[in-house]
C-alpha cells in the first residue's frame, strides 16, 4: 500500500505541470464555492443582526386610542391591555408558547452615588425572559419568580444605563441605586442589541414591584406572545388580535386601537431572499466545482492516453487489472483530494481573516457580519468532489485496463 | 514447458477478417533455446503474443508448465505471466523516467515483494548483465545495447521459467547483437528455457532447434543436433 503511494507519487511529480493544473482546478472549485457560502452566510448574519437579539417568532401588541366608532362608541376612545387579556387569551387560543406582559412607566432618573442616567423603566414577570431569551447577559441574573413574589426591589440595568452610571472596575450587581428616587438593588446588566442597541437604554424591575411602587393595579403596555412550533404566526396572530378587539370593543377593522408588529412577517421576506441567495451560491458553486470535475475528467483521459504505452508494459511485467485501475484511481483520488482540502482550509482562512477583520476594527459594514462557512457543509461538498473526481478516473482506468499489453506497447 | 495444439487465430481488420494462425502446432521442452523465425507476416509476433498471454486465441489449446492457458481471466493471465514469463522486446520498453535498477525491479513490485529486497535483487542481476557501474543511469543515459541488458535483467529478476524475446537482436548493430546473444545462451546455460523470434539467420542459428513459421503454420521444425556452445570466449 505503502509501495503503491509511493509509485503514485512518483508519477505525479513526473507530470508536474499536469498535476499542478488539475489540482488548480478543484482547488479554485472548492475555494469559490467556500468564498460564495461564506459571503451568504456573512450577508445572512449581516441582516439578523439588524434584528437585534430577539427571538425570530414573537408578536408584540400596543394599544392607542380607537379610530373607529363600534359598537356605539365614538372613535378616539384610549384602549388599555389588562392581565385578564393575557388569562383570556391563554385560554381562548390554542398554541400559545410563551405570553408575558410588559409595562412602562414614565421615563425617569437612576442615580448611583454622583452618577445618574435616564432610562425607561419597565416592569416585567419572570416568562418575559422566555421572549428575550436570546437577550444576553453579561452580569448577574434574570428576574425570577421569587422576586415577584416577594415583591424584592432589584432591577436589571440596560448596558448603555450601566456603562454611564458604574466605571469600568466596577461590578453592578449587588449594588443600590435610586429608580426614580426609589433604592432598589442591581441584580444584573443586560444587552439588548435591538434598535441598534437603543433597547439597552432600560431599567426592568419585577412586575409586582412596580405594581406595588406605582400602583396601577392590573394593566400592561404590551403583551408579547410566541406561537409554539408549526403554527401558522399570521393565523395565530389574526386569533390573538381578534380576540383583544372583542374583548375591548374595538372594530376589526381599527388598527389604531389595537396594534400589533408580527416577527414572522420580515422573517418570511428575508428567508425568501436568503433562499434566492443560496439558490444562486450553489447554482454558481456548483458550476465553477462541476468545471472542476470536468477538468480532472479530462486530464485522466489525457493521463491515461498518454501512458497507454506504459500502462501495456506494466501489464506484461505482471499487472493485474486491479493494479492498474487502483493505482489510477488513487491518483486521481489523491490530486481532487489535498487540492480540494487546500482549498477549502484557505477559503475557510480567508473567511476567518475578514471575520477577524471586521470584529476587530469595529468596523460596521451594511448588512454583512461573521461571514463562515456550515463546515459540515463544505466538507460535504469536497466529498463530493472527491466521490466525482474518482468517478471521473473510472472510466479512462477501466479502459486502460482493458487494453491487450501488446496493442499498448505498440502505440507510441 | 510450453504445448500449443491446433491454435487458430485471427484479426478483424475492418470488414475482413485476417486468418494469422492456421493451427500451430508447437512443442518446447523445459530447458531448451529455441529459435521461431518467418517472413515478415508470417504470424511470429502473434505467436509470441499468444505464447506471453499478452493477446488470446481463437481455438485449440496451450499448456504452459502443464497449466492449461484456455480463456484464463485478466487477473490470472497477469499472475501467471509474471511468475512464468519474462519478456524482452526489440524495443526495449523500458520506462523512460525510472532509473536502471527501478526499472529492473519492476516485475517484483507486482509479486508484492518489499521495496529493500526489490532493490536488492535488482542489483544482483544488473551485476550479472554486466550492468552493476549503470544502476542509476536513466534509459536515455544507455546505449542500445546496454538498454537491452536492462531489459534482460527485467525478464530474469522475476526468476521465471521462460524467457520470450522478440527480435531483441533487431534494433543493435552486429556486435552488440553477439553480446547480447552470448547473455541469452548464458541464460538458458543456466536452466532457462528461452524462446527467441527473428528474422535473423545468424541469430537463429545459435539456438538448439529452429521453429520456421510459414502461411500461419509450423512448416518445418528441423530436430538440430543441439550444438550447445561451449563457452566461446
Amino acid at each position: 500500500m505503502l509501495d503503491g503511494f509511493q509509485e503514485i507519487l512518483f508519477t505525479l511529480r513526473q507530470n508536474k505541470l499536469r498535476t499542478v493544473l488539475t489540482a488548480f482546478g478543484v482547488f479554485w472549485g472548492i475555494f469559490m464555492l467556500v468564498l460564495l457560502l461564506g459571503a451568504g452566510r456573512g450577508m445572512q448574519n449581516g441582516v439578523y443582526e439588524d434584528f437585534g437579539s430577539d427571538v425570530r417568532d414573537f408578536i408584540i401588541i400596543w394599544t392607542g386610542d380607537t379610530s373607529l366608532a363600534f359598537h356605539g362608541m365614538g372613535p378616539g376612545r384610549k384602549i388599555q391591555l389588562q392581565l385578564a387579556d393575557i388569562e383570556a387569551l391563554k385560554q381562548q387560543v390554542p398554541g400559545i408558547r410563551v405570553i408575558s406582559s410588559e409595562r412602562f412607566v414614565e421615563e425617569g432618573t437612576i442615580n448611583y452615588e454622583h452618577k445618574n442616567s435616564n432610562a425607561q423603566v419597565v416592569g416585567v414577570p419572570d416568562v418575559y425572559f422566555k421572549i428575550k431569551e436570546d437577550v444576553p447577559f453579561n452580569f448577574g441574573r434574570r428576574i425570577n419568580p421569587l422576586d415577584l413574589e416577594e415583591t424584592r426591589k432589584v432591577v436589571l440595568v440596560g448596558s448603555k444605563v450601566a456603562e454611564r452610571l458604574f466605571d469600568k472596575d466596577v461590578d453592578p450587581v449587588g449594588k443600590e441605586i435610586r429608580v426614580k428616587e426609589v433604592v432598589m438593588k442591581v441584580a444584573g446588566v443586560f444587552y439588548d442589541k435591538f434598535n441598534r442597541g437603543q433597547a439597552s437604554e432600560r431599567v426592568l424591575m419585577p412586575l409586582t414591584t412596580m405594581e406595588k411602587i406605582y400602583g396601577g393595579g392590573e394593566i400592561t403596555s404590551n403583551i408579547w406572545v410566541r406561537p409554539k412550533d408549526g403554527i401558522d404566526p399570521f393565523e395565530f396572530q389574526k386569533q390573538v388580535i381578534g380576540v383583544l378587539k372583542r374583548r375591548h370593543d374595538v372594530s376589526p377593522d381599527d388598527n389604531r386601537g389595537i396594534n400589533s408588529f408580527n416577527m414572522a412577517e420580515p422573517m418570511q421576506r428575508v428567508t425568501g431572499l436568503f433562499i434566492g441567495i443560496d439558490v444562486f451560491i450553489w447554482f454558481v458553486g456548483l458550476g465553477t466545482l462541476m468545471a472542476g470535475i470536468v477538468g480532472i475528467s479530462n486530464i485522466m483521459i489525457i493521463t491515461v492516453k498518454e501512458r497507454t504505452k506504459e500502462i501495456g508494459i506494466r501489464k506484461a511485467l505482471g499487472a493485474t487489472p486491479f493494479h492498474i485501475v487502483s493505482t489510477l484511481l488513487l491518483e486521481s483520488t489523491l490530486v481532487t483530494g489535498v487540492a480540494g482540502y487546500l482549498g477549502l482550509v484557505i477559503g475557510v482562512g480567508l473567511l476567518e481573516l475578514v471575520a477577524f477583520g471586521i470584529r476587530s476594527t469595529g468596523a460596521k459594514l451594511p448588512y454583512f457580519a461573521n461571514p463562515g462557512v456550515d463546515f459540515k457543509l463544505a466538507i460535504t461538498a469536497l466529498a463530493l468532489l472527491v466521490g466525482v473526481g474518482v468517478l471521473a478516473g473510472l472510466m479512462p482506468a477501466l479502459r486502460a485496463a482493458r487494453i491487450t499489453p501488446t496493442e499498448a506497447m505498440k502505440s507510441e | 514447458m510450453i504445448k500449443l495444439q491446433d491454435i487458430h487465430k485471427s484479426y478483424r481488420s475492418g470488414d475482413q477478417s485476417v486468418h494469422v494462425l492456421k493451427g500451430v502446432d508447437l512443442h518446447i521442452r523445459e530447458g531448451e533455446l529455441v529459435s521461431i523465425m518467418g517472413s515478415s507476416g508470417s504470424g511470429k509476433s502473434t505467436l509470441l503474443n499468444i505464447l506471453g498471454i499478452l493477446d488470446s486465441y481463437d481455438r485449440g489449446s496451450y499448456l504452459l508448465g502443464g497449466q492449461p492457458v484456455n480463456n484464463m481471466g485478466e487477473t490470472e493471465a497477469a499472475r501467471l505471466r509474471n511468475r512464468m514469463l519474462g519478456f524482452v522486446f526489440q524495443s526495449f520498453n523500458l520506462l523512460p523516467f525510472k532509473n536502471a535498477a527501478e526499472n529492473v525491479a519492476l516485475p517484483l513490485y507486482y509479486q508484492g515483494v518489499g521495496r529493500r529486497e526489490r532493490n536488492r535483487r535488482a542489483e544482483e542481476i544488473l551485476d550479472l548483465v554486466g550492468l552493476g557501474e549503470r544502476k542509476t543511469f536513466m534509459p536515455n543515459q544507455l546505449s542500445g545495447g546496454q538498454k537491452q541488458r536492462v531489459a534482460i535483467a527485467r525478464a530474469l529478476v522475476g526468476k521465471p521459467k521462460v524467457i520470450l524475446a522478440d527480435e531483441p537482436t533487431g534494433a543493435l548493430d552486429s556486435r552488440t547483437t553477439q553480446e547480447i546473444m552470448e547473455l541469452l545462451k548464458e541464460i538458458h546455460r543456466r536452466g532457462n528455457t528461452v524462446v527467441i523470434v527473428t528474422h535473423e539467420k545468424d541469430v537463429a542459428e545459435q539456438t538448439d532447434r529452429q521453429i520456421f513459421l510459414r502461411d500461419g503454420r509450423v512448416s518445418q521444425s528441423p530436430h538440430v543436433e543441439p550444438h550447445r556452445v561451449a563457452a566461446a570466449d
